[in-house]
């Protein structure tokens, strides 16, 4: 008897090694994947420098954004600009303001816009998708024109170029960071609408929603804890890259003259707008805050796509 | 001299930031000129690395391959891959399970066939059409001339398989390496190209190396058998020697837990308790150990070595094997 | 009365085409008349190859797809005219297990989350405590440790991940139990697991099964009653054995000669009808009998004029014009069936072969080969039949006395049994340690 108890247990020993973590969702797999990357690190880390930037910027701004302290200095230089010095890190703007104090308070407004429009798109993107992926899936004849109808409407929408769609919205409501952020929210509806109705039909026609049906699950129920969650992935991927191209598109708005008049309050993208003017005296005027979009947007596009990959392994080549 | 030896190859992925696996953990077997040699397994026993590498069709990154495996007096393994691509297709041919993903969608079949011819016969223009139509006559494909205008997706997945072996055919190879080629088709299918293939090694003479998890197949095909477990053959012996005596008792459960379809009713299976998941590594014993009936505290202590327990040629590696004296020591 | 009875069910899938709204340009007779009777208790078979409608009929038993036609009467009610909400009470009581278990179970869902939600739609059990304690008990039933229920789909091996899918139907203590290919995703050594635990749930909870596979000798080792399906109907149908012993319709002979049989005695005396051509298009069926395209014994008639499935004696069924005839000899061929087939292509091949490649060495290969292993084998056939059957009836019985240490304690702790499972001592072991 005890010789047979030896055999089990030396197997159980030689089996110890192919002990796997248990209890693991999708979710927090995909975590697990997403901190051995090298890509979601490097863009989680842009993310939280730009983050914290927004948030401690105006109070560590050496000067107010908007005092030309060195107004007299600049206009006497007549388009002589001093460039980086000590205590203007990053020089003087065409009114004599500090550019380092302006890039730091800037960062807030240029994070608002990017979350705020994203946040538009991103809510009436999904719940339009959510009516339209479960009217497809499991509304019958009746689901089936109404998820027509909205995706009709919806490629409409797409069909517009979207700075174009921006620039009639932002010139309909007037000029303001509001305007800004609603324009290029709206433009990222569709695609948010699009995207998730689609992987909701994907999932919609996998067996585990048949075997929900089988077993005799409601429809509403379905949808809510079958086809919904299997859904999101690629929402949050595209969630995370649209910051950028929301940021970027912000930028470009405010470069057409279309975004915050106040001057007291500056953001990378109306900055930029205001260098060009400059740009062959002072092409660091531009740089900086181009910069600072540029690196924000890959942040956030590195992000995302570490994002993409962990979520689905499959695509990894 | 065999056509093909291979001797303790081996196939380890190397992935960063993961345990190395090995999938194929010193596999050996020789196929003969004319002869249908099977590997048999299950998912996960490294029947297909095998192949693939034998095929020289893995990633050079991430993997390490061990072993040789002399084919024509060459060693496939260290080959230069320009040196094997040449031998791929004029030597050598592979045949694989999805015949849809083994085809370019976009090209029609006579072009895909034809390309074979020119690359690796110097048929050019008129006289590779012909061959190409004759080739698809060959495997059974009716009306080939009009067939070669078609594209994959038009044709039936038995007709494809078929082009494939056309394909693989083409130039009369050598050996013939059969990555379960039939499990994607239907029976009434399977039966059609199973007899196919047995018609070409008869005919020309062509060595065929079958990969597959389905033992009805094995038996009515294969001379010389292989059974695969985790990477490693664990009985090797000619069809009806094995079919007869089953002597690991992996192939002994195997053949034990198939439902046959000339059975009488009723008679319970008697199945393979656990899964492949459930294995400990070569290194440490007997792989098959955790799942087996018979194991001894000997299995858990370094790869048991192939013998011969029952028969010369019938190769197994098991230090409990199922014999028929060996019964009275097991109840006991 | 038989527990369910499907009468001249069609499901046809309309084939639509359209810009803005679709409009449907043809269908797809995807199963085209098919009438069976399950008996409770019981389990049918429905087996026939890719294509043939056999996964659209069970899904249409479910109402999973539409039924076009017919009825599908369970216990003395037509699912098919049921309303939808009625419908949807009465799938408690016939369940489904699927084919690939992978697939049907929810990636982000755990075990036990995705147990109980059929039994919270179907108002089982008063609260979560009580649907776990139900789901532990069947778990137990199923061979699945109770440490599954926190656990994900994706952390399961095949077999264990089919065992979840029988117990998420076994949960809702259903009557009917329709299997769609259950094991055709598992491995060999699998698929016999599975195979036994559908039998002794049958047993012990008096299930009926409607089992479908295109695995011939599965659906014989479990079903009671057999239909071989062909392109959307019913060609024959017969008690297990008697399908065996004497198949009627044609296909049912090719398809039965076509399953390779694990002994290669069987495979080297049998004689194989290999059909010519391939399924055709259940958009475009042929006129007359759906075979007659493929029939090595076609006759005119037969293009013409559908036969209908009739009882020729003993409950054995068939929808074959020239049954009769066929069996007694007197039809003859009027298309080659494989083996002809073959020899006429060899012929010619050979022949080419020594014009264009005068290479005879090929075909003087095949009588050097064929003798070979018949050598080999009369050496060994004579210790066959005395110890070849001993070790397997020992063999037998262990796994007999492991059944039954499974039953006494259906969690297999195994520490104590003879043949402990693997998974759980290894757990054990390294709780303890």
């Amino acid at each position: 008897m005890t010789k047979k108890a030896d055999k089990v247990d030396r197997l159980a020993e030689l089996m110890q090694t192919s002990e796997s973590t248990s209890g693991a969702s999708l979710w927090r797999e995909a975590m697990r994947r997403l901190r051995a990357s090298k890509m979601a690190i490097i863009g989680a880390v842009i993310i939280a420098l730009f983050v914290v930037l927004a948030i401690v910027g105006p109070w560590i701004a050496p000067f107010s954004p908007s005092a030309q302290t060195w107004r007299g200095e600049v206009f006497a230089n007549k388009g002589e600009f001093v460039g980086a010095r000590s205590g203007n890190w990053f020089g003087l703007d065409h009114l004599g303001r500090d550019m380092f104090s302006r890039i730091l308070v800037g960062a807030r407004q240029t994070l608002m816009v990017g979350v705020v429009s994203m946040l538009i798109g991103l809510i009436v993107g999904a719940l339009v998708g959510v009516l339209s992926g479960a009217a497809a899936t499991l509304g019958g004849r009746t689901g089936q024109r109404i998820d027509t109808v909205v995706m009709r409407f919806t490629d409409i929408m797409l069909s517009l170029p979207s700075l174009l769609l921006a620039v009639s919205i932002a010139a309909v409501m007037g000029q303001s960071l509001t305007t800004v952020m609603i324009a290029v929210g709206v433009v990222q509806i569709p695609i948010f609408a699009r995207l998730l109705r689609g992987s909701m039909l994907v999932q919609g026609s996998s067996d585990y929603v048949l075997a929900a049906k089988a077993l005799g699950i409601r429809k509403k129920r379905i949808v809510l804890t079958q086809i919904l969650p299997n859904s999101l992935s690629p929402v949050i991927v595209q969630a995370t890259l649209s910051l950028a191209t929301a940021i970027i598109e912000a930028a470009a708005l405010s470069y057409l003259g279309l975004g915050n008049p106040d001057p007291a309050i500056p953001e990378w993208g109306v900055m930029l707008a205001q260098a060009e003017r400059f740009f062959d005296n002072e092409p660091m005027m531009a740089a900086y805050p181009a910069i600072g979009i540029i690196i924000t947007a890959l942040g956030f596009t590195l992000l995302g796509e570490a994002m993409r990959e962990a979520l689905d392994p499959k695509l990894r080549g | 001299m065999a056509l093909l030896s291979v001797e303790e190859l081996s196939v380890t992925f190397t992935a960063k930031g993961r345990k190395d696996a090995t999938a194929v953990d010193g596999v050996s077997f020789d196929v003969d000129q004319g002869q249908v040699v099977g590997l048999v397994g299950e998912s996960g026993c490294g029947k297909s690395v095998t192949s693939l590498a034998l095929m020289g069709l893995l990633p050079n990154k991430g993997v390490k391959i061990g072993g040789r495996a002399v084919f024509d007096g060459q060693d496939l393994l260290s080959m230069s891959p320009r040196k094997l691509r040449d031998m791929r297709g004029s030597k050598l041919a592979m045949i694989f399970q999805d015949p849809l993903s083994s085809l370019n969608p976009v090209v029609p079949i006579g072009v895909q066939v034809t390309e074979i011819l020119e690359r690796h016969r110097g048929l050019k223009g008129e006289a590779a059409r012909k061959e190409a139509a004759h080739l698809l006559d060959r495997v059974g494909i009716p009306d080939p001339s009009r067939r070669l205008k078609e594209y994959p997706h038009q044709l039936s997945g038995g007709m494809r398989q078929r082009a494939l072996i056309a394909m693989a055919v083409a130039c009369a190879p050598r050996l013939l390496i059969a990555d379960e080629p039939t499990t994607a088709l239907d029976v009434t299918i399977q039966a059609q190209i199973l007899e196919l293939l047995k018609e070409l090694v008869d005919q020309e003479g062509t060595a065929l190396l079958m990969i597959t998890h389905d033992l009805g197949v094995v038996a009515g095909i294969c001379d010389q058998v292989n059974v695969l477990y985790a990477g490693r053959a664990v009985e090797s012996a000619g069809r009806r020697e094995l079919f007869a005596h089953p002597t690991h008792p992996y192939a002994h459960g195997l053949l034990g837990s198939i439902p046959r379809l000339d059975a009488p009713r009723g008679e319970p299976l008697s199945p393979i308790r656990g899964s492949i998941n459930d294995r400990i590594a070569w290194a440490d014993g007997c792989a098959f150990a955790p799942r087996c009936d018979r194991y001894t505290m000997e299995c858990l202590t370094g790869t048991p070595e192939l013998t011969e327990p029952r028969a010369a040629g019938h190769q197994v590696r098991c230090v409990n094997p199922v014999l028929p004296k060996s019964k009275a020591e097991v109840s006991a | 009365m038989s527990l369910l009875e499907l009468d001249g069910v069609k499901v046809h899938f309309p084939v639509k085409k359209g810009i803005l709204f679709d409009r449907t340009v043809g269908h797809v007779y995807a199963v085209d008349g098919v009438s069976l009777k399950v008996e409770a208790g019981q389990t049918y078979g429905l087996v026939g190859e890719s294509g043939c409608g056999k996964t659209t009929l069970g899904r249409g038993v479910l109402r999973l797809v539409d039924i076009t036609d017919g009825e599908v009467v369970f216990d003395g009610t037509d699912l098919a005219k049921l309303p939808e909400e009625e419908m949807r009470r009465y799938r408690r009581r016939l369940q489904m297990v699927f084919q690939d278990p992978l697939g049907s179970l929810n990636p982000r869902q755990n075990i036990e989350s995705i147990l109980s939600e059929g039994m919270a739609a179907h108002g089982i059990g008063k609260d979560q405590d009580e649907r776990r304690e139900k789901i532990k008990e069947i778990l137990a039933k199923v061979g699945l440790p109770t440490n599954a229920l926190s656990r994900y789909p994706h952390e399961f091996s095949g077999g264990q991940r089919q065992r979840i899918g029988i117990a998420r139907a076994l949960v809702l203590e259903p009557d009917v139990i329709i299997c769609d290919e259950p094991v055709s995703a598992l491995d060999v050594s699998v698929q016999a697991q599975v195979i036994n635990l559908l039998e002794e749930l049958q047993e012990s909870l008096g299930l009926t099964y409607l089992v479908i596979a295109h695995d011939l000798a599965v659906v014989r080792h479990i079903s009671d009653v057999i239909g071989v399906m062909y392109l959307g109907s019913l060609v024959e149908e017969a008690p297990s054995d008697a399908l065996y012993a004497g198949p009627k319709h044609p296909y049912t002979k090719a398809l039965m000669s076509a399953v390779p049989v694990p002994d290669p005695e069987v495979e080297d005396r049998r004689e194989r009808i290999l059909l010519q051509g391939d399924l055709p298009s259940p958009a475009n069926p042929p006129a007359g009998c759906r075979f007659h395209t493929r029939c090595p014994w076609a006759q005119d008639k037969c293009a013409v004029e559908r036969p209908v499935l009739t009882d020729v004696g003993d409950g054995h069924k068939v929808a074959c014009h020239f049954a009769a005839e066929i069996e007694a000899g007197e039809l003859e061929l009027t298309r080659p069936t494989g083996i002809e087939a073959v020899v006429s292509t060899e012929a010619v091949a050979s022949q080419e072969a020594e014009v264009e490649d005068a290479a005879p060495e090929p075909a003087s290969k095949v009588p050097a080969q064929a003798p070979a292993p018949k050598g080999e084998d009369a050496e060994h056939e004579a210790p066959a039949d005395e110890d070849g059957a001993p070790a397997t009836d020992g063999d037998a019985a262990a796994a007999e006395s492991a059944d039954a240490d499974a039953d006494g304690d259906p969690s297999e702790s195994g520490a104590d049994a003879d043949a402990p499972e693997p998974d759980a001592s290894a757990k054990k072991a390294g709780r303890t340690a």
